[in-house]
């Protein structure tokens, strides 16, 4: 493990062993329908509150990531997982039903990089063997939070964002196969006090580009050796701001593409600049991005969420609203080092690791089984 | 070279979409006056069958606020409001539906805690300024009416 700067590069990359993504209704309408594992219509899931609905969904999302694994929830040593609901209840409701350790998130929307960075960071640093990475939001919940009540008669302006009805989890393994997780840049915040709570793209974008800019300056990689730079939920106007603040930082990007704008259909769906909330970059990493790249259309991808960590107090209080963006370096494969290294003793002792860490998992799963 | 938040302001100006001031302007006047036409109908409707004019205008707006209350519980006014804005915000419909909307939301955090404590969150404020405004009216009225010669 290598740490420049804000950025800690992984010598032996963790696996995303499984991912999965639950979508509401709004998302079943959208381009990203088919690419779901599961999609609920019903905005209450069967449920008397909005609230026990999006538990429902990051349930689903677990269970379905943990299936696809083909795990016991009690192999997982540790759920990283957050939510947008008051004192991330929504995640933390989930979790009783899961008798494994539970780590609670809030970065607003950048919660799916957190999470995932973190749970990569204790995978990479062998203090765990399966860590997940979980976040979720809900357009009605977040609105009535957030908002004025669904009912009220309220215009939505230009720059609004849609709050994607979903959840995303993925978990992550020292060993798996593709996709990687190369390396992590762990956010500052940033605020250029934007104060409208109808603008959350412009609040984040300073944050995202401060990211963006640091890891390339810690690694030294050039923009152009990745598929694509992915952002959580900037939108339509945060995405503007983004490309025109590193244009300025001399870091033109040419490969960006945001997960708010790719969720929805913004000419047929009404959703104004675009998707937003925690579950956004969450179910678009786990539904699209992660897919491709295990699929081989994508080989090197950055990954950020970006995060407007602001409350309805500090809003109605006249605070400006302070970003934060975190990101996730993603891969088809492993650094080209260990490839062209082949039967070098480096490549060897790599070998023998993964051999150990392979009876150490079978050893784990007849334990489990007896 | 970063912007302050000076400069970023007006970057954020000029990238955020305006709002269609025209359409927005237009859908508002035809809605709010389709409503206003509404309860002049209601209105001439109630003094033919023979009601008082005062009666007839208390009557129109209790029809008013009631058809408010019903379409907001389907979830029809909500649709009609997103494109209409201020035309159903203005009149005595879009009250209603301040009031009626939280009451709505909020049943789920108990009929005291949550409809009793919310259903005014929204339309709270217009009450109790409005009613500061009457009072502070009375009181210049007061002084005003015997130089009217009231």
């Amino acid at each position: 493990m290598q740490k420049k700067g804000d950025t800690i590069r992984f010598t032996q990359p963790p696996c995303i062993l499984s991912y999965a993504a639950i979508g509401g209704k709004k998302e079943a309408e959208g381009p990203l329908a088919d690419a779901f594992d599961l999609l609920v219509t019903d905005s209450r899931c069967g449920e008397k509150t909005w609230e026990k609905a999006e538990s429902d969904f990051a349930r689903y999302g677990l269970e379905t990531a943990l299936k696809k694994a083909r795990l016991q929830p009690d192999l997982l040593d540790a759920v990283f997982a957050g939510d947008l609901q008051c004192q991330c209840t929504a995640s933390a409701y989930t979790m009783r039903g899961f008798d494994v350790p539970y780590l609670g998130l809030y970065g607003a929307c950048s919660t799916m990089a957190e999470g995932l960075a973190l749970a990569s960071c204790m995978v990479a640093g062998g203090m765990m063997r399966h860590a997940a990475a979980m976040s979720s939001s809900h357009f009605c919940a977040a609105e009535r939070q957030f908002r004025t009540p669904l009912d009220y008669g309220g215009k939505r302006t230009p720059t609004a964002q849609w709050t994607v009805t979903g959840a995303g989890c993925a978990i992550v393994a020292p060993d798996g196969g593709l996709p990687y997780v190369r390396g992590v840049t762990f956010g500052r915040v940033r605020d250029y006090e934007i104060k409208d709570i109808n603008n959350m793209g412009a609040a984040m974008a300073p944050a995202a580009c401060e990211t963006i800019v640091r890891y390339f300056k810690d690694t030294g990689e050039d923009p152009k050796s990745f598929d694509a730079i992915y952002t959580g939920d900037l939108g339509l106007v945060g995405s503007d701001l983004l490309l025109q603040l590193l244009d300025q930082a001399g870091l033109p990007l040419r490969n960006h593409k945001d997960c708010g704008l790719i969720v929805y259909d913004r000419e047929t769906q009404n959703v104004q600049a675009g998707g937003s909330g925690a579950g956004c970059s969450a179910t678009v990493l786990c539904c699209h991005i992660l897919p491709a790249l295990r699929a081989g259309q994508l080989k090197r991808v950055l990954f950020l969420s970006t995060g407007a960590l602001m409350s309805q107090t500090t809003f109605l209080q006249g605070e400006s609203i302070p970003g934060i963006a975190h990101l996730v370096e993603l891969s088809a494969g492993l650094p080209e080092e260990d490839e062209n290294r082949a039967g070098q003793p480096g490549a060897a002792a790599n070998q023998a690791a993964k051999a150990a860490a392979n009876a150490l998992q079978r050893q784990e799963k007849e334990g489990a089984a007896q | 070279m970063r912007p302050d938040p000076k400069q970023y302001d007006e970057m954020c100006k000029k990238a955020s979409p305006p709002s269609p001031l025209v359409k927005d302007c237009a859908w508002a006047f035809c809605i709010g006056g389709a409503i206003c036409l509404l309860g002049e109908g209601l209105r001439t409707l109630y003094a033919a069958m023979g009601l008082t004019l005062t009666d007839a205008a208390t009557l129109t707006s209790a029809t008013l606020i009631a058809l408010s209350a019903i379409t907001t519980a389907l979830g029809w006014y909500q649709k009609l409001a997103s494109k209409a804005g201020a035309g159903t915000l203005v009149p005595i419909t879009g009250f209603a539906n301040a009031v009626v909307s939280p009451a709505i939301e909020f049943r789920n955090e108990g009929l005291v805690t949550g409809v009793g404590a919310k259903m005014f969150i929204i339309a709270g404020p217009v009450i109790v300024y409005g009613m500061l405004a009457s009072v502070a009216w009375g009181v210049v009225y007061h002084f005003l009416r015997p130089l009217m010669g009231g």
